[in-house]
């Protein structure tokens, strides 16, 4: 990265890059989640047997 | 190896000294201490243009350390066409690069451990087999080493080589700047034979300034950079170059961080997990173990207040059932008392008018009264 | 399904003992080969690659492999989700048999194997995160071997014995989980020492995160895998609960490891972030990396969660071989593949026929190990005596 020389230049590149990743992460996750469980209604179900 | 009772003793005394260490010397797990090393340590300075690439150095090593015999004499330059690193039978080698000097002229870099102020080998070593001494060189110790070779995967310089041939006792080999020779007074056998001042035996902070009056004297010539002054937290070997480092196969992307430092993060987090993981997980199961008996008191709850209802549902069910017979009875027999009163009347008025009748009719079918008189 | 197994009590010559046996006759001889003439006669080792397909495969991928038996225990007797209660003794078993062969194949990797006690007898190099590692394998090698000793107590009548292990199960899951934490993060953070030689899209500060977490996966896909093979070729030794439960085991642990996957998956994307290295994703490594990311850790997050969602067995049990593939991928990549990534390629190391002849050898002796305590002890069903606990 060119322009960037000293630790704290860097690191407030690559920690404000970092949190807007994690803003993406936590929205992932969340829907990955809801996408994850979405179908089960009830926790307790048992799942249908193999065949 | 069985605990003796002196070993036991002597962890005790190690125990004991740490702690008076840590009292001496307080903050010493702190991330903010700052080490400078052994005072008065020995370092080498190899100076790249004074190198005429004549090899004597190899040959010497291979002499003062009984390596064995080379594949190829010393005297033997062509070994200089391919790019050679440290092995188990050579401690040190010279490599030529071509093409780098507006001369013409090849530049020759001699390689060999480059006796880190803080190693990666002894960092890295499991049974501590690798020792920075005060006096500059880094010693193995083959009476320990189990052999896992994680040393040679930590060193940066790729210098540590292995007795892979040897069956029973395999050991990790590499230059010890002549550790022996130093403690009798004598110069590493490399520098005692260099015809030129390529190499200059001193102590690190002496040579440290000699390398910066070379630069300083003919910076036209010079890179302005002392190579292991900071690579890795510093080596007790130097050098100074008119050529690019990295273009005489030294790295310049070792950064300046030592060995330790890398590690010390990871290491760090063992006692946290160690202390912490059995809190998270001792709670979770509480919790667990918890949330299962609560379900189960629900259900017995729900269970028990059900059959309760039940009961008493089934209580007044049967107190209404009983009454309601009751009821019924009472009213079946009022109603046979009275349907047996009607009847008794009805009775009574029929014989009344049988007698009238007879009456009516005079005394002559007396015997037919008295007859039904009977019956009745 | 059952045939085979039928075929197998019928008599010694098996398709499966003629191939064991020959990989065992094989492992023999690579052995003596090996103890009698050193790493150099039968391994491509050298001076850059001190590590090989022993450490990168039997090591590396091995212990990361082995972790279903810390997830699946922690699961049942900690997070008290009885449900998956008929998954915990197999998990266990896999993860023992692992963790020996691991030991084994140390001894065969180290110069000098009788020293391998000397880290805590002799010389305590505790600054080693190899230290920390060896610490840990041993103890958790003796965790494992109690937790799968009651099964073991059954099968030989020990009632006493067995009560007092079993009791003490959840301090032994408990301590199974501490120390599976502790040594799958520092096998990553061994390579903590070497940034100038692991690639910087492998290297990262977050390696021991990241290799607990994909051995988190690794454990989780790993017990589906081996559920889908004990059942195809051990169903006559399950009973009722084990063949009730499979299928919950399987969409559960689907779920799991796809949220793990996911979570794995930022995980990764973030260790580019904070040291700078999306310039590398245009390199021919790069290119490498993304296949790992998207192809083996992204891919199989999704189809776990769709076979999850839709109920599709099939799915979730080819995703969890999928998965398997990918972390012992992982873990060849920084032992190995991007292990010295600056070095030409005629100094790359490749495994000789005898390292990966020994590996097999290895393996082979775990499944051999497993068939048999599979079909004696109560592994797949309950004793009779002791219906309850398991």
């Amino acid at each position: 990265m060119e322009g960037i020389l000293t630790l704290h230049d860097f690191m407030l590149y690559t920690k404000s890059v970092t949190y807007i990743i994690v803003v993406g992460a936590l929205l992932g996750l969340a829907g990955f989640f809801w996408f994850l469980n979405e179908r089960d209604e009830d926790p307790d179900e048992n799942p249908p047997a193999e065949h | 190896m069985a605990l003796t009772r002196r070993k036991f003793l002597g962890w005790l005394g190690a125990g004991a000294a740490a702690t008076t260490a840590a009292a001496v010397k307080p903050a010493v797990a702190a991330s903010n201490k700052h080490f400078e090393g052994h005072p008065d340590s020995n370092a080498v300075l190899h100076d790249l243009v004074a190198c005429v690439g004549c090899r004597r150095c190899e040959a010497a090593c291979n002499k003062v350390n009984d390596l064995p015999e080379p594949d190829q004499p010393f005297a033997d330059l062509t070994v200089l066409e391919t790019k050679r690193r440290t092995t188990e039978k050579a401690y040190t080698v010279v490599n030529r690069y071509d093409g780098l000097r507006p001369s013409g002229q090849p530049v020759f870099a001699k390689k060999q451990c480059n006796h880190c102020l803080e190693p990666g080998c002894a960092s890295a070593c499991f049974v501590k087999a690798f020792t920075k001494t005060p006096e500059g060189p880094v010693v193995y110790n083959p009476k320990v080493c189990v052999g896992c070779r994680y040393c040679m995967v930590a060193c940066p310089f790729e210098i540590p080589a292995y007795e892979y041939q040897k069956a029973f006792d395999p050991e990790v080999v590499k230059c010890t700047m002549c550790h022996p020779r130093i403690m009798e007074g004598k110069l590493p056998g490399c520098v005692s034979v260099c015809p030129t001042e390529a190499l200059v035996f001193g102590k690190r902070k002496d040579l440290l300034n000699t390398a910066r009056q070379r630069i300083a004297r003919r910076p036209d010539l010079y890179v302005d950079h002392i190579y292991g002054e900071n690579e890795m937290g510093g080596t007790s070997w130097l050098y100074i170059s008119d050529v690019p480092f990295e273009k005489a196969g030294m790295r310049m992307d070792l950064g300046i961080t030592p060995a330790p430092a890398l590690t010390a993060g990871a290491l760090a987090a063992v006692p946290m997990i160690a202390a912490l993981w059995p809190v998270l997980l001792g709670g979770v199961y509480l919790m667990s173990t918890r949330r299962d008996k609560e379900a189960h008191q629900e259900k017995e709850d729900a269970l028990k207040s059900a059959r309760e209802q039940e009961q008493a549902a089934a209580k007044a069910a049967l107190k209404k059932a009983s009454e309601d017979a009751a009821k019924a009875q009472q009213k079946a027999v009022e109603k046979a008392v009275k349907d047996a009163l009607a009847q008794a009347e009805k009775k009574r008025e029929e014989e009344q008018k049988a007698k009238q009748q007879a009456q009516e009719a005079g005394q002559s079918p007396d015997g037919q009264g008295q007859e039904s008189e009977e019956e009745s | 399904m059952s045939s085979q197994a039928v075929r197998a009590d019928r008599g010694i010559i098996t398709p499966f003992n003629v191939i064991a046996g020959i990989i065992v006759i094989m492992g023999m001889v690579l052995t003596a080969w090996r103890f009698a003439g050193g790493l150099g006669a039968v391994t491509n080792l050298d001076n850059h690659y001190p590590w090989g397909l022993w450490i990168g495969l039997d090591l590396m991928a091995g212990v990361a492999l082995a972790a279903g038996g810390f997830v699946t225990s922690a699961a049942v007797h900690v997070f008290g989700m009885k449900k998956y209660s008929s998954a915990v003794r197999p998990a266990i078993l896999t993860g023992f048999l692992g963790y020996a062969l691991v030991v084994i194949a140390l001894h065969y990797d180290v110069g000098r194997p009788w020293r391998l006690p000397y880290p805590f007898i002799m010389s305590q190099g505790t600054t080693s995160l190899l230290f920390e590692v060896a610490a840990c394998v041993a103890l958790y090698l003796t965790v494992l071997f109690l937790e799968f000793s009651p099964a073991a107590m059954e099968w030989l009548g020990l009632k006493r014995a067995r009560l007092i292990v079993v009791r003490l199960m959840l301090l032994l899951t408990i301590f199974g989980v501490v120390l599976s934490t502790l040594h799958q993060s520092s096998l990553g953070a061994l390579f903590l020492i070497a940034p100038g030689k692991l690639h910087p899209l492998w290297y990262s500060s977050y390696l021991p995160v990241f290799f607990f977490v994909s051995a988190v996966v690794a454990g989780l896909s790993m017990v589906i895998f081996e559920s889908s093979i004990t059942a195809r070729y051990f169903a006559d030794k399950m009973d009722e609960t084990h063949k009730q439960q499979k299928t919950t085991v399987a969409f559960g642990f689907a779920k799991a490891a796809a949220f793990t996957l996911a979570g794995y998956f930022f995980a990764k994307v973030i260790g580019i972030a904070v040291d700078n290295n999306w310039h590398y994703l245009a390199t021919g490594y790069g290119a490498w990396f993304l296949v790992e990311l998207l192809g083996f850790v992204a891919l199989p997050a999704f189809l776990f969660a769709i076979g999850a969602r839709e109920q599709r067995l099939g799915l979730v049990k080819f995703t969890a071989g999928w998965s398997v593939f990918g972390i012992i991928l992982n873990r060849l990549n920084v032992s190995l593949i991007a292990f010295n990534y600056h070095l030409p390629a005629s100094e790359r190391y490749f495994p000789s026929w005898q390292e990966i002849g020994t590996s097999i050898f290895l393996i082979t002796l775990g499944l051999i190990a497993f068939k048999f305590i599979v079909t004696r002890m109560p592994i797949l069903y309950s004793h009779p005596d002791y219906p309850d606990e398991h």
